[in-house]
């Protein structure tokens, strides 16, 4: 199957945080969240520029934000949606 | 475009439907179609046989076990009412019949474009696993058996769970002895022997429709993921992706058989992330309507293989496009059934 960096870039994202993968039919649901940390992803941000943005723009601590996203990432990670990280 | 007369099989439009109504609706949609769609059923209640948008006419023909000099008298009964250019079939069990009498079939003017009989049996479930070797793909592994005894000792081999299949149609999980025999009695009763054992993979299942041009190349295919299924796994909705991985398969198995004519590919992603071969069905499948959606409309490709031309079909589609199932109830006068059990034949 697609490795998941080519099915990262190849996802159809839309406004309101649905999601479908053209390669395999799965779809998802994120919020507005989630929605920021995908583009993020798309553009190549490391895990590092992500965190940085959670932090300012919820105003949490560095380690809240930390465990939030590597939460997240990790559950992308379970759907096969990205490599590494 | 010239006027087609198109005879087409499986009709039976139930929970687990046949191709048959979806490859017609696909030949009616075509633009510009002009011609006749003569409906060929084994059943007098295949809900097909009612719709008038679909069918000009319908006859029954005597089932494939009568024999293929059965069939082909009642095909020169029917050819006394009806032209007959193409004849599209639909269902694993007729198209070996239909395969060996393509030249006979010639003969009376109506054309087909099936696989050979070499063909059928290398895709066949029996000799799948030789044919994925043959393509580097994996196949769960699979026994054919042919009665209890040896059903027992295959699948203390491949162990539980374990899929049971029949040669032609249905599917059982079995998690036990039990199950597996049960399983069995179900599918020996109608199909008879062998009965395929396969080991149960878990995974992501993906379906591909294709068209082979019988010298090695694809006309066109689309890749199909189901996302809603019945209680008896049969696809109730799909969506149209777009997957080179599965394509590339679909090139390599019509290339390395030089197939021709309609198929089916049934896939499977593991969690492993392997992808492994479950099934090729030598015709088009029942979701079929969905390559027309997508503007790759195979079954009107067939007709005009079969009539010595070659299709030009788009290669790349839309991803995203669903087919979501329909339940509908046609209604039908008792004198339609009249027709079909006395004179065996019904017009619209």
């Amino acid at each position: 199957m697609a490795d998941a960096n080519r099915r990262l870039k190849t996802l159809a994202i839309s406004d309101s945080g649905f999601i479908f993968d053209p390669s395999t039919g799965q779809t998802f649901t994120t919020n507005e969240t989630g929605l920021d940390i995908f583009r993020m992803l798309k553009e190549e941000k490391s895990l590092k520029e992500i965190t940085l943005f959670i932090e300012n723009q919820y105003d949490v601590d560095e380690d809240i934000a930390l465990r939030d996203v590597t939460q997240f990432l990790s559950q992308l990670k379970t759907y096969r949606l990205i490599d590494g990280f | 475009m010239r006027e087609l007369h198109v005879a087409v099989t499986g009709l039976s439009a139930t929970d687990n439907p046949a191709p048959g109504v979806a490859v017609i609706r696909s030949l009616r949609e075509q633009p510009g179609w002009c011609g006749r769609i003569i409906g060929l059923a084994y059943d007098a209640y295949e809900p097909g046989i009612f719709d008038p948008r679909l069918v000009d006419a319908v006859y029954l023909l005597p089932y494939p076990s009568a024999g293929k000099e059965a069939v082909l008298q009642r095909l020169d009964e029917i050819l006394q009412r009806e032209r007959i250019d193409v004849l599209l079939p639909t269902l694993d069990s007729e198209l070996s019949s239909f395969s060996q009498a393509a030249q006979q079939l010639a003969a009376r003017g109506i054309r087909t474009f099936l696989p050979t009989e070499d063909q059928l049996k290398r895709r066949s479930k029996a000799n799948l696993a030789a044919l994925a070797k043959d393509l580097g793909l994996r196949v769960p592994e699979s026994a054919a058996v042919t009665d209890f005894r040896s059903a027992e000792k295959a699948a203390d081999e491949i162990g539980f769970p374990l899929m049971v299949k029949g040669l032609f149609y249905e599917a059982y999980r079995a998690a036990n002895s039990s199950e597996l025999f049960a399983a069995m009695q179900a599918l020996v009763t109608r199909w008879g022997y062998p009965v395929i054992l396969q080991e149960y993979v878990p995974g992501e299942e993906y379906n591909l429709a294709g068209l082979g041009d019988g010298k090695g190349g694809i006309v066109s295919a689309v890749c199909m993921k189901k996302v809603s299924v019945t209680d008896r796994g049969k696809g109730w909705a799909g969506v149209s992706i777009v997957n080179e991985q599965l394509t590339d398969v679909a090139r390599a198995f019509v290339k390395a058989l030089q197939w021709r004519g309609g198929f089916e590919l049934e896939m499977l992603m593991s969690d492993k992330e392997e992808l492994n071969l479950i099934e090729i069905n030598p015709r088009f499948p029942a979701w079929i309507y969905l390559t027309t959606a997508c503007g790759i409309n195979l079954p009107y490709a067939y007709c005009l293989l079969a009539s010595g031309e070659q299709p030009r079909m788009p290669q790349e589609y839309e991803p995203g496009i669903l087919f979501v199932r329909c339940t509908t109830d046609l209604i039908a006068r008792v004198k339609q059934i009249e027709d079909l059990l006395t004179r065996r034949e019904i017009h619209y």
